[in-house]
């Protein structure tokens, strides 16, 4: 799964003040020209710390993201789910790894990264600040929300800095297990007993707003971005990521006698635009920034996990080894 | 009366697998650094497919679906020995159980892929390949934490201290054991333990560490008749939260 939505910091003229205009004159050309960025290109400041911001977001939402579906791993029902469950969440883990190590290519080290996860300065997918009250509630992160992931990475895939790309290419393939397991698991309840029907649909109720948001605020409310965007760092705004998820899973969930509970859904035919209620930014906003159900604890689970592990770290430690950059 | 040892082997080695593999789980999103987070949920998985694997050579021989015998039973029918169902405790305690418990676990497999009982010998020639990474892995962290930092050193030695006994209590005989020997099913929990011991002091003797000395340790037995710790049951009862909302449903 992925954050999606990744906030950026508006981009101002004299950010590239300071950079040689021939340079980046050139820089910009071999990304019209649909080249891939490597480690060791000259690259403007603002693009590598654009790039280190959004993947280590992206990182950091995997490792996070583990911890509400992970709490259903002990307790899923029967062996196929559990097992499928356990290997979806190690799968979220590896991309974390994967990640971190793109994102250190381009010079911020794994320990600062979680140091800075920890102590609140860099951010997660908002999704995972929110509660999985029921197994229907995971069921709909592994479906719903891995189906927005997909949607984002397939889009930052096409991107220009050549390691990010790469290791999205290997997560998209694993995501498209995800998705499978997740359709499946909310079919089967979806199709299954009362209490199940009731369990999934609750479930659908309690995300859907979370969905929602998951690309981000709307266009009319981002930042701007063309500087992003002529990069190919960001690919795609957030209301076409969404637009483009509500055509290909709206009808979807409705297939499967699903209520989506916004009456104003729907697509205008003369547009050929989803309509909906918006969801609430000003929440969103709130928890993104620190306020919301469960991102105290989110933040607590981790900085035990890495406070306990610890001496492990320490110990494993060659006070004769030299930092060497990931290959990516 | 065969049938019945046959049922009794099985049952301890699939519940161990899954008792086990639930706690091995529990490192999901927890572990010290991401590569071990990764490898305790892979270990975790092999695990718990294992005991699938035993479950359903249970159900062949007229026992329920896998899914009723891990799901629906009590603490007091679970064979597991009390030594995997221990809480995970820190790192150091759960990869001295993981040495302990995989050391063990290749030897097992490795006699039983020559069972004279075929269902078993063909399960354990196909997973014993599985188990192999399992103890390089243990065998590998031991070593080199057993000989780095001083408080690596320490707490490692406290909770190789504190496991041995319950280590131990895998061993521990079933009533059937002459007969599962005298027919070559399976060769005793004697004869692996003494293998057992002469390869886990070998890593041992690579490290800083210390076996201490089994000839005064009284082994924490019951597992394998039903007698379990506090630790079981709620684990249990974790287990089967989501089926029990309905347990004739499919999920």
């Amino acid at each position: 799964m992925y954050g999606g939505g990744n906030t950026f910091e508006a981009t101002k003229a004299e950010d590239l003040e300071q950079e040689d205009a021939v340079k980046l004159a050139e820089f910009e050309a071999r990304i019209a020209q649909g080249e891939k960025i490597e480690p060791d290109d000259w690259m403007p400041r603002l693009y590598r710390m654009q790039l280190i911001r959004m993947i280590e977001q992206h990182a950091h939402s995997e490792i996070i993201g583990a911890l509400p579906e992970g709490t259903w791993i002990t307790r899923a029902p029967g062996f196929r789910r559990k097992l499928a469950l356990m290997a979806k969440v190690q799968d979220e883990v590896g991309h974390a790894q994967l990640l971190y190590s793109a994102a250190e290519t381009l010079g911020k080290s794994r320990e600062e990264m979680l140091t800075d996860l920890i102590n609140g300065k860099s951010k997660y997918s908002n999704v995972f600040n929110y509660p999985t009250y029921t197994w229907a509630d995971s069921c709909i992160i592994s479906w719903l929300i891995d189906a927005g992931a997909i949607v984002n990475q397939m889009a930052n895939s096409k991107g220009s800095y050549g390691p990010y790309c790469r290791a999205l290419e290997r997560i998209c393939a694993e995501e498209a297990f995800h998705l499978k397991y997740g359709h499946d698991s909310v079919v089967f309840m979806a199709t299954g007993s009362p209490a199940q029907r009731q369990m999934v649909q609750e479930a659908l109720n309690r995300w859907w707003s979370q969905i929602m948001t998951f690309f981000g605020p709307s266009d009319k409310l981002s930042v701007h971005t063309e500087t992003l965007m002529r990069w190919k760092v960001k690919m795609a705004s957030n209301d076409e990521c969404r637009q483009q998820y509500l055509d290909m899973y709206v009808p979807k969930i409705r297939e499967i006698g699903l209520t989506i509970p916004d009456p104003h859904l729907h697509k205008n035919e003369q547009t050929g635009q989803w309509e909906y209620t918006e969801p609430d930014w000003e929440e969103f906003r709130k928890v993104i920034n620190g306020d919301g159900p469960c991102n105290a604890e989110r933040l607590g689970v981790r900085r035990m996990a890495e406070e306990r592990g610890a001496w492990v770290r320490l110990a494993l430690k060659n006070p004769t080894a030299k930092y060497v950059r990931p290959l990516a | 009366m065969k049938r019945e040892a046959i049922k009794d082997l099985l049952y301890k080695i699939a519940d161990d697998q899954l008792i086990l593999g639930h706690r091995n789980s529990e490192w999901t999103g927890l572990g010290p650094i991401l590569e071990e987070d990764i490898a305790f949920s892979s270990m975790a998985q092999d695990k718990i497919g294992h005991s699938l694997a035993f479950y359903t050579l249970l159900h062949d021989l007229g026992e329920p679906e896998p899914d009723i015998i891990a799901f629906s039973r009590s603490a007091s029918r679970f064979r597991n020995s009390q030594f995997t169902e221990l809480p995970n405790g820190e790192f150091d305690f759960s990869l001295i159980r993981h040495f302990l418990y995989d050391n063990a676990e290749a030897i097992r497999f490795e006699k039983l892929s020559t069972s004279s009982y075929a269902p078993i010998a063909k399960v354990a020639t196909k997973l014993k390949g599985e188990i192999k990474y399992h103890v390089l892995h243990a065998n590998t962290w031991l070593r080199n934490l057993g000989s780095s930092t001083e408080e690596a050193i320490t707490r490692l030695q406290n909770s190789l201290n504190t496991l041995m006994p319950y280590a131990l209590g895998m061993f521990e005989p079933s009533v059937h054991e002459q007969e599962l020997i005298a027919t070559g099913i399976y060769p005793g929990e004697e004869k692996i333990k003494a293998e057992w011991l002469t390869k886990i002091q070998q890593v041992v003797a690579q490290t800083e560490l210390t076996l201490p000395d089994i000839s005064s340790l009284p082994p924490m037995l019951g597992g394998r008749a039903g007698q379990h710790t506090k630790y079981l049951q709620p684990l249990l009862n974790e287990m089967a939260e989501v089926i029990k909302i309905d347990p004739t449903a499919e999920w």
